[in-house]
């Protein structure tokens, strides 16, 4: 089975800050990390690749500093990896960043099935591997916990706040995946040994059978009107009251007014 | 460790190993601690990671990597806990004198084992040898194309878990120390058994027990390197692993200093955080300044062992001063943590008792002194 994994680099914090001048988000001082999500999904396709062989290819959007994160892959058990970087990306949106990566994922492919993260905890969209589906006219399975190989399908356990579903899905799909039960798997040191030794292929725009007005900014047509940092407040409000009674009854009334009950 | 240039493989295997032992050892110590048991599926997990692969020869499978990356992995593991850290070291210490003196055959068993997961164990100390390793009393004498082995070592780390052991035994008498051979034992040899779990005061996610021998019978191939040559190839199998437990020591040193920081900063004591007080300032100084001295040491040592250097009496420094260094650092921030400090329900107590045995095993730190000088004044 040939399985396209596609990562990001995100800050390692899920406490983001924003700079209130800019609207963008603080990268400096913040360590970057492969999503949590992506490395579930990392976990996913290796542990396919050991039930029913082939290989795991990664692959990321971004800046050439995401390398390192594609070097995590590799250094987990991944078999190659490329950057999809140019300038000219500079700027994507959900839309043309998923128009991007599925351009990638022919260029490299076939691809079985593609695996991601269900969102990214920096953006948040969750919109990128669904988009990715569409844009390849393949199947997708979103919030899936496990996959099991089915014969020439998948069988996937997606996860809803109340129920797992099951389903049966044809290939290629495109899956999202959730925090899994088997948490991403330790690098070893004989493969991080490995990986820093490992080429990463970059693909720029060049490399990829896309349209100019459908990347980086020209492509987007989402437009951020403001990123801000909620304010929180926190109130203290002291129940006074003769009785333990009469300050249950004071607390009921001003939940009451509240709403809350 | 910190002041020392790394290879970006070196950061980034200090990086795993600083991962792992957050997330994985250091939650397991409190538990474990009060067991005192080795957690024998978080040893595999480290093995499987290739903690215990290091210096393993990379002909029979091994890493094959030098010992400044060994002292740095032991030294970072350590940081997060020791006693894990611990039972890794002493699977590598048993390998020590099968990679020295082994034939092809004893060194791929003995890598093919640790690698699988399996513990080992060195066992030269006996109830009455201890530092006066010469003195020991277990016996090897030739029999039908091997030898029979009768004796009782004590206090042996992994002795509990063992897959195999070197022991080192007497094959002719009233010659001293020319008169010992080393063996491979596997645990499962009849007459091979395992006194009571030590319940020890600190480094309680090791165990030592004693390994009692009882007309063990083992052929001529499981002798490790000629007659007569155990206790000098003992000595180098010391000599090197001297660096490796050192490295541990500082490990243990820097997360003491890590933990009184944090806790200097919060504590508040006369209306501001006891950080603030100069009598707390020189104290972490002071144990900031003897840690680094003491790393140099280790990692000088490391060096010079790299390099094909002569080691023994820096090794022997190292190990001294580590282990010397990481007592006073741990009584310094059990001073620091005060009461708590001195509270089983923080973890700072732990690694008081965790240091002691550094100025006790691998040669106590007398013994240390006498390599020094021995070397000073030879």
């Amino acid at each position: 089975m040939k399985l396209l994994v596609c990562i990001k680099q995100v800050p390692d914090t899920t406490e983001i800050k924003i700079d209130p001048a800019t609207n963008t988000l603080i990268r400096t001082g913040v360590l970057s990390i492969m999503n949590p999500f992506d490395a579930y999904a990392v976990e996913q396709a290796l542990q396919l690749r050991e039930a029913v062989g082939g290989t795991v290819t990664v692959i990321s959007m971004g800046p050439p500093q995401a390398q390192t994160i594609l070097t995590d892959a590799l250094a987990m058990g991944a078999d190659e990896a490329y950057l999809v970087t140019d300038r000219r990306f500079g700027g994507s949106d959900t839309l043309a960043t998923s128009y991007i990566l599925a351009a990638a994922a022919k260029t490299l492919g076939p691809f079985d099935a593609i695996l991601c993260g269900k969102q990214a905890i920096d953006g948040d969209t969750g919109q990128v591997g669904p988009e990715m589906a569409e844009h390849l006219g393949w199947a997708q399975v979103t919030y899936v916990s496990q996959l099991h190989p089915e014969g020439e399908k998948l069988e996937a356990v997606r996860e809803h706040p109340d129920r797992q579903e099951v389903i049966s899905v044809s290939l290629p799909a495109v899956i999202s995946v959730v925090k899994g039960e088997e948490r991403p798997r330790y690098e070893t040191i004989r493969g991080r040994l490995r990986a820093n030794r490992q080429e990463i292929g970059i693909l720029d725009r060049d490399a990829l059978p896309v349209e100019d007005g459908r990347i980086g900014l020209t492509g987007s047509p989402t437009k951020v009107k403001r990123i801000f940092t909620p304010e929180r407040h926190a109130e203290c409000v002291w129940i006074e009251g003769e009785t333990a009674g009469e300050k249950a009854r004071a607390l009921c009334g001003a939940l009451s007014r509240a709403h809350v009950i | 460790m910190s002041g020392f240039v790394l290879t970006k493989d070196q950061q980034d295997m200090r990086r795993l190993a600083a991962k792992f032992g957050e997330e994985v050892m250091r939650p397991a110590a409190k538990e474990y601690d009060l067991l005192g048991e080795t957690p024998l599926d978080i040893y595999r997990q480290a093995v499987e990671i290739g903690f215990a692969s290091v210096t393993l020869p990379a002909e029979y499978g091994g890493l094959g990597l030098d010992m400044t990356t060994q002292c740095l992995l032991t030294e970072e593991l350590s940081r997060w806990e020791a006693g894990i850290t611990n039972a890794l070291g002493a699977s590598s210490l048993a390998s020590k004198p099968i990679m020295i003196a082994g034939t092809p055959a004893q060194k791929q068993y003995a890598v093919d084992m640790i690698q699988s997961g399996h513990l080992a164990a060195f066992g030269l100390t006996e109830p009455d040898a201890g530092s006066d390793a010469a003195a020991l009393k277990t016996t090897a004498v030739r029999r039908d194309g091997g030898y029979v082995l009768n004796g009782r070592k004590c206090f042996i780390t992994n002795a509990p878990y063992a897959s195999f052991f070197v022991i080192f035994a007497k094959t002719q008498k009233n010659v001293g120390t020319h008169g010992i051979t080393a063996f491979l034992v596997e645990a499962d040899r009849p007459g091979v058994s395992v006194g009571r779990h030590e319940d020890k005061m600190g480094l309680r996610l090791s165990a030592a027990a004693d390994v009692i021998l009882e007309n063990v019978f083992v052929p001529e191939e499981n002798r490790l390197g000629d007659e007569g040559k155990g206790f000098v190839i003992a000595m180098k199998t010391l000599d090197a692993s001297r660096a490796e437990v050192a490295a541990a020591a500082v490990g243990i040193a820097q997360s003491a200093i890590d933990q009184s920081v944090e806790y200097a900063k919060n504590r508040i004591c006369f209306g501001k955080p006891i950080a603030r007080l100069q009598a707390i300032q020189f104290m972490l100084a002071d144990m900031e300044i003897q840690t680094q001295a003491a790393r140099s040491l280790v990692y000088h040592a490391a060096e010079l062992i790299d390099n094909g250097l002569p080691y023994g009496p820096m090794c022997a420094a190292a190990k001294c001063m580590a282990g010397d260094t990481a007592m006073k650092v741990t009584m310094d921030a059990v001073q620091i943590f005060s009461g708590y400090g001195y509270m089983r329900d923080y973890p700072i107590e732990k690694l008081m008792r965790d240091a002691k045995l550094f100025q006790i095993f691998e040669g106590t730190n007398q013994i240390q002194r006498v390599v020094v000088s021995g070397a000073m004044l030879k």
